[in-house]
Order: structure tokens, then C-alpha cells, then sequence
């Protein structure tokens, strides 16, 4: 055996040598195995040995759930301020901003799914962790109007680890202002899909996350309302295996389905097209707007 | 009133209490009036305790909010509310006693009574789970909502819970599900709406029973999306932070206001609503009454349509 392992990791490191870079190797941070990032990337970052779903980051949700050249982006010129001079809160946005290169933790805009037009907010995690403040609730709200306005359905992938507790309990209103504005988009029968991506937690997740007409999850999210060290600590008990995972959810009634990633775009576009089948949301008008 | 529930900044007033007893005790063992002295020495408890009110930090205030002898949930439904008839149970799984519910006449009007329920002594605070609801809980509260709705009856909530309980069935039993659905539903409503912060606003497991046409605070009442101490743990690691994260958070009343996130603050006695809880009763009944009859002029139509867009109204951003 010990040759076998010396002889095979020697091979290995020949052919990276002769072949690829060093740094076009990644290694999946579940198994371990090791591949070259184009087969992860073509894979959309779901690891061909174990499965794992690898972080992707929001562009690249985008590119995944808008055909070619559709996306626009929507509402992309809101910033945030600081209303309660919070201390140190305009050093890490503007910190945020130069790591995560965008203005806020969501992208919202227009694009087309297999042909249809519709809305999609995409959360980012890069940026203050997801966390939800008045851009993020500002933002899903106009989207949501706008779906309304325009009768084109809204999907939303998420990730969060809650409430931007920086802006205080005005965070805590997003939960609010976009839970009423979903409530208006149910009223008048648009089509609402969330898609909840590693983690989902906090106010995202006791607001419009949960609220989506499906709710798909990708494998091994971790989904829930509060957190696991917190529970830990209240209980002083370690917590079962898989709990709060996508994969738990569904086995408790919570969500429609778990999806694997190389799914989610197929998934979605059916689940819209049958409720869309009916002639309730989208006028035929509707459909050259963007 | 010199006793263990005796918050750490009223220290000051125990020393002045002591003085007032050790007089009266002279007095009468020695058959003296002191009469004059006496006053003089309330009267100096009374403006201390004044100034301490007047001054309090935010962390103060949050123990002042957390005080045990504070007026609940059902210690109003039985002061300033008549003819209350609980209504328990979620239809689904079980009746959750973190929070109470039911039919009750403020005045002349039959309304929805629904709020958070907490505990006085470690037995029943088992019982009611410290105020913290699970799902169930949640979605009794809804149960009892929709059916006010259905008769235009007007619903009040009274809300003061640490949050929504962060355990293994909660999280089981949906505990995201029952937040969201709530805050969506209580958007919804085509019913006046009026919620009242009466101790401590914590976070989800609060604003799934605070989404309303009106929304009053007390005035040492606080209203926050984490606590002081969950703040303190996040940012700093260190939860004895917690003066500095009251601070910062911005959980008063007047900090509430200022962002137009409430309403109204009702006032309360000098020294809490523990210290006069029928006077912080009337205060109340005064607001609710109020906003009661101004509410149910409008129709229901027009109430969710402004309600949505109070909510559209908050937050705090500039665009580029
Ligand atoms: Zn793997």
C-alpha cells in the first residue's frame, strides 16, 4: 500500500507539472477529492465524487437561471446608509462593497427562463453574509411590485444569515415590508418560487423564503430560523445529524423539494409553466415587456 | 418596597428606603413624630427615583422592560379588559402557552386579545416557556386572528417575549414557516390591527404577532432585532458587552419613533408599571380605546391598502 500511495501522489504531481497548473486543481471540501476546476465548473461546483454542492456565487446563479444575454439588472443604484450610526457599520460596507464588488446583498433584475420572461432576485452571500437590511427589503419589495405591475413571475434564490443587525430594528421591518408585498403578489395569483441555497437562515428565512408558492432547496442547505450554536447552547445537547438540512426540511414537511443544481434550472422553468398554463398571471402583452 | 427584585441602578433608592423604615421604627418605638422628617425623606426618594427614570441607559431600560413584577399579558386581560374567554390550541398540534389568546370587551367593543405570555417564578415560567412561543404557538395566534377578521371584530396584540424559542422541535415543527406566514398574514388582514411592546420586543418570535395598523410601545418597553446580549456575543464575542450593544441597537421607544416604526409610546408610572400597575393599565386603555375607535371608521380595503404601504415606508437607503 505504502508504495501504491507514493508512487500514485508522485504521478500525480508529474502530470500537474507537465499538463495543468498548480492552481487549476480544487479539491471538494466535503470528500476531499481532488479535480481539475474546469470538471467543477462544468458541473456547476457540485463536487462528481460526493455530490456536495460547492459555494457559487450569485453571478453565477444568474448565469445559471437566465438564458443567454436576458438579464437586466433592476434597482441596482440603491445603497445603504447608516441610520443608527452604528459603530464601525460604514467601514464594513464600505469594506463589503470592495471585497463582494457589489453595491448590496442582492441582485435584482429581469431575464428569461427557457423563453419566459420573468423576475429573479439572487442573494449574495459575499457581502456582510446575505444579511438582510433596508437595500435587501427595498429591493425584493420593488421586485415583487414590479411583478405585480408587469404580471411577470418572481423567483428568488436566497441565502442569508439573517437580519443585518446593523440597522437595527429597521431590519427587522424587511421582514414586514417585503412579507406585505408578497402577500399582495399572492392576492393577485403571480407565481412565486424560492430557491434556498447554503445557509438560509434568520429573518430571510421567517420571511419571503418561506413563502414562496414552491419552495425548492438544494442539497445539504442548511435552512432554518435560529442559529445552531444558539440552539446548542439553549438545549445542552449536540444536535441530531442532518438537522436544519435541506434534506430534514423536506422529510418535515417544510419544503416542496430538494434540487440538485444541474436541476434547478429545468425544475424551476416547469413548475412556472404550470402555473402559468391557465391564463391567470400573464397577458400575452406582458410578454414583450421586460 | 426594598426587595430582590431591586435592579442594579435602583441601589441608590435602597439606602433611602432603609433610612424612611429605620425612622418609621424610631417613631413608633419611641412615640415621637417624625412626621416632617419622614416626608422630607420621601420626598427625596420620590424626586432620586425621578431623576433615575429620567436618565435611564438603554441597558437600564431593558431591565426595567425584563423586570419580573412587571404587568403581563394576562394581568391586563384581567385589569383593563372584561369578560375574557380564552380560546386555546392550534387545530394542528398543540395549545402553546408562551402565548395567550382570546375574546375579550375593552369598553364597549368585543375584540382579539392575543399576546405573549411569560412567567413569575420558575414554575410557571417552565409552563409558559419564558414567553418564548413555538410554531404552535404562532399559529395559534393566527387561528385566533383570522376568526376575529372574520367577524370585523378589531385585534389587539400585546407583545413581550425574549423570541421565538431556539430548540429542536421548533425548528421541526417550522418554526420559519410559522414566523413568515404570520408577518404575511397579518399584512393581510382586513381587520384593525393594534399592537402594544408592553416588556421585551425580541426579534421574529415578536413581529409575528406585531404587524398592525397602529403600533404603541411602553415607555420602558424595547423593541429590537436581537438582544442586547445576542449582539454583544456576535460582534464582540463577548456577551457582557451587552451596555454598549443596548446602545448601539437603538431599542427604545423614542429610538422607534424616531425611525417611524411606531406610533405612539405610553406613559408609564415613575419607577416602571411594576411600581403602579393600575395607573400603567389606564394608560393603556386610554390608548387602545383610542385607537380602536378611530380604526374602525375605516374600511377594511383601505386598512390593509395603507398598512401595506406604512410597511413599503420603512427602512433607510439613498439611491446612487
Ligand atoms: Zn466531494
Amino acid at each position: 500500500m505504502a508504495w501504491f500511495k507514493k508512487e500514485r501522489k508522485a504521478r500525480i504531481s508529474q502530470r500537474t507539472k507537465l499538463e495543468i497548473p498548480k492552481d487549476a486543481w480544487e479539491r471538494c471540501e466535503s470528500c476531499g477529492h481532488v479535480d481539475i476546476r474546469e470538471r467543477f465548473e462544468r458541473a456547476f461546483n457540485v463536487c462528481g465524487e460526493c455530490g456536495h454542492h460547492r459555494r457559487f456565487s450569485a453571478e453565477e446563479y444568474i448565469e445559471l437561471l437566465t438564458d443567454a444575454g436576458t438579464w437586466r439588472e433592476l434597482f441596482g443604484n440603491l445603497r445603504s446608509q447608516d441610520p443608527l450610526k452604528f459603530e464601525n457599520y460604514a467601514d464594513r460596507l464600505a469594506l463589503a462593497m470592495k471585497k463582494a464588488g457589489t453595491s448590496d446583498a442582492v441582485y435584482t433584475g429581469f431575464g428569461r427562463l427557457e423563453g419566459l420572461p420573468y423576475h429573479i432576485g439572487v442573494m449574495n452571500f459575499a457581502f456582510m453574509g446575505g444579511s438582510m437590511g433596508s437595500v435587501v427589503g427595498e429591493k425584493i419589495a420593488r421586485l415583487a411590485r414590479r411583478s405585480v405591475d408587469k404580471r411577470l413571475p418572481l423567483v428568488i434564490v436566497c441565502t442569508s444569515g439573517g437580519a443585518r443587525m446593523q440597522e437595527g430594528v429597521l431590519s427587522l421591518m424587511q421582514m414586514a415590508k417585503t412579507s406585505a408585498t408578497i402577500g399582495v403578489l399572492k392576492a393577485e395569483a403571480i407565481p412565486f418560487i424560492t430557491i434556498l441555497t447554503n445557509p438560509t437562515t434568520g429573518g430571510v428565512s421567517a420571511s419571503f423564503a418561506m413563502q414562496g408558492d414552491a419552495i425548492l432547496a438544494e442539497p445539504g442547505a442548511v435552512i432554518g430560523f435560529a442559529g445552531q450554536r444558539v440552539i446548542k447552547q439553549t438545549i445542552g445537547q449536540d444536535l441530531p445529524e442532518g438537522f436544519q438540512t435541506a434534506e430534514f426540511l423536506v422529510e418535515h414537511g417544510q419544503i416542496d423539494d430538494v434540487v440538485p443544481r444541474g436541476s434547478l434550472r429545468e425544475t424551476t422553468a416547469r413548475i412556472l409553466r404550470h402555473m402559468l398554463g391557465h391564463g391567470a398571471a400573464i397577458p400575452p402583452a406582458a410578454q414583450t415587456l421586460s | 418596597m426594598a426587595n430582590a427584585y431591586t435592579l442594579d441602578f435602583e441601589k441608590p433608592l435602597l439606602e433611602l428606603e432603609r433610612q424612611i423604615d429605620e425612622l418609621k421604627r424610631v417613631g413608633e418605638e419611641r412615640d415621637i413624630d417624625v412626621a416632617e422628617e419622614l416626608k422630607a425623606l420621601q420626598a427625596k426618594l420620590e424626586s432620586l427615583r425621578e431623576d433615575l427614570y429620567r436618565n435611564l441607559t438603554p441597558m437600564q431600560r431593558v431591565s426595567v422592560a425584563r423586570h419580573p413584577k412587571r404587568p403581563y399579558t394576562l394581568d391586563y386581560l384581567g385589569s383593563i379588559f372584561t369578560d375574557f374567554v380564552e380560546l386555546h390550541g392550534d387545530r394542528l398540534y398543540r395549545d402553546d402557552l408562551a402565548i395567550v389568546g382570546g375574546w375579550a370587551r375593552l369598553g364597549g367593543t368585543s375584540v382579539m386579545v392575543i399576546g405573549h405570555q411569560k412567567g413569575r417564578d420558575t414554575r410557571e415560567n417552565i409552563k409558559r416557556n419564558f414567553g418564548m412561543p413555538h410554531p404552535e404557538g404562532y399559529r395559534k395566534a393566527l387561528r385566533l386572528m383570522k376568526l376575529a377578521a372574520r367577524f370585523q371584530a378589531p385585534v389587539v396584540t400585546l407583545i413581550d417575549t425574549p423570541g421565538a424559542y431556539p430548540g429542536l422541535g421548533a425548528e421541526e415543527r417550522g418554526q420559519s414557516e410559522a414566523l413568515a406566514t404570520n408577518i404575511l398574514e397579518m399584512a393581510m388582514l382586513p381587520t384593525p390591527i393594534i399592537t402594544v411592546v408592553i416588556g421585551e420586543g425580541g426579534s421574529g418570535g415578536a413581529l409575528a404577532l406585531g404587524v398592525a395598523d397602529r403600533v404603541l410601545m411602553f415607555e420602558n418597553s424595547v423593541y429590537s432585532v436581537i438582544s442586547p446580549e445576542g449582539c454583544a456575543a456576535i460582534l464582540w464575542k463577548d456577551a457582557s458587552q451587552r451596555e454598549r450593544a443596548a446602545f448601539a441597537l437603538k431599542l427604545t421607544g423614542a429610538d422607534l419613533q424616531s425611525f417611524k416604526v411606531i406610533d405612539e409610546i405610553v406613559p408609564e408610572p415613575v419607577g416602571g408599571a411594576h411600581q403602579d400597575p393600575d395607573a400603567a393599565g389606564e394608560a393603556l386603555r386610554e390608548a387602545l380605546i383610542r385607537h380602536v375607535a378611530e380604526l374602525k371608521k375605516v374600511r377594511p380595503e383601505k386598512l390593509v391598502r395603507r398598512r401595506g404601504e406604512k410597511y413599503a415606508g420603512m427602512g433607510v437607503y439613498s439611491e446612487a
